[in-house]
Parts: C-alpha cells; sequence; structure tokens
C-alpha cells in the first residue's frame, strides 16, 4: 500500500458553499491536514447596522437558503427579546412547527441528495433515479412532505414571510390533511432507517465537546439555556461565553472554541446532550442503528440527522393537534420597539445558531452579531480530519479512498459554509 | 421522454454559485412532484452543490449569486466562454440582491471590524451583467420552481420564453388576497414584476420588489398613494433598496 498521499480537494461538492481539503502523508507520516473555508465573505452583520426592526429576519433569513426558517426565528427572538415580548402560545407552537419543518426538510436534503451517494457509490442522486428509484421517490416524499409544512407555515418553503416581530402573521389552513400526511411518512423514515442500516459507517472515533441548547421537559430547538457535555452551562444571552470566536489566517469563516481545541454542534451534539426528550420511536430508530450517547464518531451525525427526522414527525402532529384543539385567537400581538439588546438561540439543522441585536429608541438596529453553526464546526472538521488521516491513511490507502474519506467526514457535518461567512 | 412521440432535446446544463445564499440552486432540487422528470430531462454536466460530476462541455450556465470577489469574475469570464446560453438565477444574479446593501459601507473599516487585523479580499456588490453578457434573467428571492420550470420547456423545445407583462397586485387580486396597504404595510406590489404568484402579501408581508420592475408601471401612482399612506422617503427607499431590483427607481 502506498504511503506517500496527496489530496487536494478544490471546491468540495455536494455540500452548501465553498471549501477545500488539502493532505499530505510522507512515508506514512501525516505532514498535513487542513479543511479550508474561502467563501467570499459577506458581511451581514454591518448590512444590519440601521435597519428597521421589521427587515432584520426578512435580511438574515438571505444568510442561508437551506436554514432560512432558522435564521428568521433566531432573528425574530433576539428582537423579541430585546423589546421585551412575549409571543401568543399558538404563535409559538406554529413557529415550532415550521422549525420542524425546516429540520425535516435540511436533513432529507442531505441525508439523500449529499450523504447517500457515497454510501452507494454514485456521484450523486441522479444516477440513483434509475438504480435506486424507490430510494429517490422516498425521499422526495418526504423532502416533500417537508416543505409543505414550511410553506402552510411560513408562507413559502424557502425565506418565510408569516414569521414576523410580535408572532405569525397568518393562520395556516390545511392543517389537518398534512396531519394524516406526516403519520403516514413515519413508514417511509422506517424503511429510511433500513437502507441506513446498511450503510457502512467509517469507524472513527475522536473525543470532543458537544455544545447545544438544555432541553428542559422537550427537546430543545427555540430559546433556552445554554450547555456543553463538558459542563459548561450559561444563559442564552451569555452566548458569547460558548463560542469564543476567532480569526484563522486560511479561512474566510471564523474558528470556535470552548473547553478544547474545538467543539460540535448539530444533530449528534443534540443527540449527545438531550437524548432522554427524544420520542420513543426515535430513540429506539437510534438504537437500531447503533447510536448511542455520547457518540464521538461525527460520521454518525448522519444518523443523528435521521433519528431526529422520526422526532420532528411526532412532534408535528402533536403540535397540530393542539392547535387544532385550541381555541382561535390572535397569533400576533402589538409590537413597541424600546431600546435594549436581545439574544435569540435557535437549534437549526446543522447546530446551535445566535442571533444579538441591540437596539435604539426607533427600533433600529446599532449592533448586530450572529454565530453560526458551521463556523462553530469547522475547527472540529479540522482537527477530525487530522485524526482521520492519521489513524487511516498510515495504515496505507490509496489516495482516491483518502480523498472519499475525508469528503465524506465533512459532508457528515453538513456544513453550510455560505452561512459560515455571513 | 418523449412527447406526442418526439424525443426532446436533451439539455446540457450546469449550475455555478458565486456570492449567496444558495437558496435558489435548492429551488431546482424542489417541487418534488415533478423534480425527478425535471432532472431526468436535463442532462447534468456540472452541478456542485448536489453533484460530484464535474464535466466542462456544458451549453447552459445558470449562474446564481453575485460577484464580490477577484477570483470569482476570472471564475464568470471562463464560464461564459463556455456556455453557449448564460442564464443568470435569481435576484443576487440579477441585480446584486441583498448583498447590494453593503456597497454604501466602508469595506475597509467593515472589514476591520468582522476580521480584526486579519482583513479578507472582498470588492463592491456586482450582478452578473455587470461582469459578462447575460441572455437570460430569473430573478426572484428565491426563484419561484414553476417559472424555471417553464423556462427549461421552453428552451427544451426552442420556443422564446415571456415573462408576465403585469405587476404583482394582479396576482393577488387573483388570489383574493387582502391588500397590504389595507393591512397597514407598505408594499411594492403595485410596481413589481408578477410571476412568483404573490405569495409574500398572501403570508402577511409587503412585497419588497425581489422580481425587479413590471413593464411600464405607473410611479406617479404608487408614489402617490405611498405618500398619502404617510409613508416617508426613508421607508420608501429601504424598501425599493432590499434587493437591488428597483434602484433608479424614485
Amino acid at each position: 500500500m502506498k504511503l506517500d498521499l496527496n489530496v487536494d480537494v478544490h471546491h468540495l461538492t455536494r455540500v452548501e458553499g465553498h471549501g477545500n481539503i488539502v493532505v499530505q502523508v510522507k512515508d506514512g507520516k501525516l505532514q498535513e491536514a487542513r479543511w479550508d473555508v474561502v467563501e467570499t465573505p459577506r458581511y451581514f452583520e454591518a448590512m444590519l447596522k440601521g435597519k428597521h426592526y421589521t427587515s432584520a429576519g426578512l435580511l438574515t433569513a438571505r444568510i442561508c437558503g437551506i436554514c432560512s426558517f432558522g435564521h428568521c426565528l433566531a432573528s425574530l427572538r433576539a428582537t423579541e427579546n430585546a423589546f421585551g415580548i412575549f409571543i401568543p402560545e399558538r404563535a409559538a407552537w406554529l413557529r415550532l412547527l415550521a422549525k420542524h419543518g425546516e429540520t425535516l426538510q435540511s436533513h432529507c436534503l442531505h441525508l439523500f441528495f449529499l450523504a447517500a451517494p457515497d454510501f452507494l457509490s454514485v456521484t450523486s442522486v441522479i444516477p440513483l433515479l434509475e438504480s435506486h428509484p424507490e430510494v429517490v421517490a422516498l425521499a422526495l416524499r418526504l423532502k416533500g412532505l417537508a416543505n409543505r409544512l414550511c410553506e402552510l407555515t411560513g408562507g413559502r418553503a424557502t425565506h418565510p414571510v408569516s414569521l414576523q416581530v410580535g408572532g405569525v402573521a397568518a393562520m395556516p389552513e390545511g392543517l389537518g390533511g398534512l396531519r394524516d400526511e406526516l403519520e403516514r411518512s413515519l413508514d417511509d423514515l422506517a424503511t429510511a432507517a433500513e437502507l441506513f442500516h446498511t450503510f457502512e459507517i467509517p469507524d472513527f472515533v475522536r473525543e470532543t465537546e458537544f455544545v447545544s441548547l438544555k432541553g428542559e421537559n422537550e427537546y430543545p430547538f427555540i430559546g433556552g439555556r445554554l450547555i456543553s457535555s463538558d459542563g459548561v452551562e450559561h444563559a442564552e444571552h451569555e452566548y458569547l461565553q460558548m463560542t469564543n470566536e476567532y480569526v484563522d489566517k486560511n479561512n474566510t469563516s471564523k474558528w470556535c472554541k470552548l473547553s478544547r481545541e474545538s467543539f460540535a454542534v448539530g444533530a449528534l451534539a443534540r443527540f449527545n446532550n438531550n437524548h432522554r426528550l427524544l420520542h420513543p420511536q426515535a430513540l429506539e430508530i437510534a438504537s437500531s442503528l447503533g447510536l448511542t450517547p455520547v457518540c464521538h464518531n461525527p460520521f454518525m451525525n448522519n444518523i443523528a440527522q435521521l433519528v431526529e427526522c422520526v422526532h420532528v414527525v411526532h412532534d408535528s402532529v402533536r403540535l397540530i393537534d393542539k392547535l387544532l384543539e385550541s381555541d382561535s385567537g390572535p397569533t400576533m400581538v402589538p409590537v413597541t420597539p424600546r431600546v435594549g439588546e436581545g439574544v435569540g438561540a435557535v437549534e437549526v439543522p446543522r447546530g446551535i445558531l445566535y442571533h444579538y441585536y441591540k437596539y435604539d429608541e426607533k427600533g433600529r438596529i446599532t449592533k448586530a452579531d450572529c454565530v453560526i453553526p458551521t463556523t462553530q464546526n469547522n475547527a472540529n472538521i479540522h482537527h477530525d480530519m487530522h485524526a482521520l488521516v492519521e489513524q487511516f491513511a498510515v495504515q496505507g490507502m490509496t489516495n482516491e479512498k483518502l480523498e472519499l474519506l475525508c469528503s465524506m467526514l465533512v459532508r457528515a457535518y453538513d456544513p453550510c459554509i455560505s452561512c459560515s461567512v455571513h | 421522454m418523449k412527447y406526442l412521440g418526439i424525443e426532446p432535446v436533451r439539455l446540457k446544463i450546469a449550475v455555478f454559485d458565486f456570492t449567496g445564499c444558495e437558496g435558489c440552486e435548492l429551488q431546482l432540487a424542489n417541487k418534488e412532484e415533478t423534480v425527478a422528470d425535471f432532472l431526468k430531462a436535463l442532462d447534468v454536466i456540472n452541478f456542485r452543490e448536489i453533484s460530484s460530476v464535474r464535466g466542462n462541455d456544458y451549453d447552459i450556465a445558470f449562474i446564481e449569486g453575485a460577484v464580490t470577489r477577484g477570483d470569482e469574475i476570472t471564475r464568470l469570464i471562463q464560464i461564459r466562454k463556455q456556455a453557449k446560453l448564460l442564464v443568470a438565477l435569481g435576484s443576487c444574479a440579477c441585480f446584486g440582491g441583498v448583498n447590494k446593501l453593503k456597497n454604501v459601507l466602508d469595506l475597509n473599516k467593515v472589514n476591520r471590524e468582522v476580521y480584526g487585523k486579519d482583513p479578507k479580499e472582498t470588492l463592491p456588490v456586482r450582478s452578473v451583467k455587470e461582469i459578462v453578457p447575460v441572455d437570460l434573467e430569473i430573478p426572484g428571492c428565491p426563484v419561484n420552481k414553476d417559472e424555471v420550470e417553464r423556462i427549461v420547456q421552453h428552451l427544451i423545445w426552442d420556443i422564446p420564453f415571456q415573462f408576465p407583462v403585469y405587476p404583482v397586485c394582479f396576482e393577488c387580486k387573483q388570489r383574493y388576497t387582502t391588500c397590504i396597504f389595507e393591512r397597514g404595510q407598505l408594499c411594492l406590489g403595485p410596481i413589481t414584476r408578477g410571476g412568483c404568484n404573490a405569495p409574500c402579501p398572501a403570508g402577511g408581508l409587503g412585497c419588497y420588489g425581489c422580481r425587479g420592475l413590471a413593464a411600464d408601471p405607473n410611479y406617479d401612482e404608487f408614489f402617490t398613494i405611498a405618500r398619502e399612506r404617510g409613508y416617508k422617503k426613508k421607508e420608501l427607499d429601504e424598501h425599493l433598496n432590499f434587493f437591488g431590483g428597483l434602484e433608479g427607481v424614485r
């Protein structure tokens, strides 16, 4: 087997945004293993300055086309916390339902379109249209359902319009029909679990720290305390003590650290920190797929995403029942801007997202900060890659196999790179 | 896939992303009821976000995002040389999009604020047509997949595509949506190009003009209505500037 290896991936495929992988092994010794984000920087925080509170959620949704709902929800929460506004209960249920729609949409897109082709030895989902039509049909049924959930609750599937400061501007119609479809989709998710059971997940472990929202009574998605698996805990507004961003010279995305040189956020972090609050069927599927807490194999983030799909489908049914049973009432409260600052922490598909705004008396932003999940993961991916190459490459391997393995590692994190250079 | 016994041309397409949120590319994978047929009708030569195939013999290039760095200019010029048809996909590619809001800022200062002593290269935001000639623009933030699908059908059968000439208002009336002005919000629907099926007003949000100008809009009447209802210049400007497609309208 070859002991001199070179991997040089320019603009990795099947991820959102632009990143490069560089690996060099000489005589079986690791020389270099890097994950570099080279996406063009975008300066959203500077663009937010001076903006009126009514446009902050609209603008920040455009940070990311895949998790636009998550950005919008974090933005609304930051503004509402700054103004001291509490939204009606029904609006909170609708927002969580919208969040679930996005989680299901994003996870299905990642699992079937971006990750699965590697495990099925194809270049993309397109050859699967011929070779595995039933898998593609299943993926499209799930993703279509998720997008309809987003359309009903947010007004459309990408860049929501009815999620606004003060609540939700339009009450959806047709939730009952969607409820039945959600229940039926659990069969598709069970079939998906069988498929993922056949996938060979690389056997790799590197201990790291996991950061997420802290669940009290429910598996957490919107707001609450912040925790890490190393025992750090903070209030939502103290988010900076969890993120500790710094600039790396090779990257347009910043890096983050907490108790160690890096930490991880995302489905696996949420699972590790809050697994006891998952729906029983989600836990059952987790254990059938070999996912048990605390799991330190980053490739298992794929499985954690599938487990979360099962959870959010069950929870969506619960939320729709509550909405249909509750008396109709307002889903918006009046908004009065005031001087203040607020933080919104939301668990978006790729991990915990923070928005912070400071407002003047006219409801215009004077300072803004957004910390993105992929920004928090980038250092962890980098260190994982180092350990992965040390574990596998030095045993001898081909360039092609190593490139695939490193690419699969990055894809397992489902990075959202254009987000991370906002 | 034959239609009336005739085998259509399979377009050799590529999709490239520049500065933006990649939400328009995502729309290409949405509309799940037809996406399998949509992908089968095309020969996808290069589409980094969903495929590891990286071919260069494409005929049609869809460009998503705006241009904000030197290497993007070089890349775009190369793509233009290869593509027989170059399509700007979405408001960022067509007008610069929300990215353009940064052009009024002092970029050196902003760079120092964000990156400290390691500032990153960045240029004022430009749309695709400010760099290379564009054959077709599909606006929207994000693009409307129905419309993209129709345009691709027109390309396959080689029939010119016409965008709607009516404004967004027209589609609100078709949907029986209560006018956003009546709900106490500013709306650019009267002057913005329709074809999106007006999802924003239906969801309780005034139009911000992501699709650019309607053909022959009645500005005078629009500004009169807006002023009568108490909207000041600053508020109007913020709406008009949001997606970069209505610049110069005053």
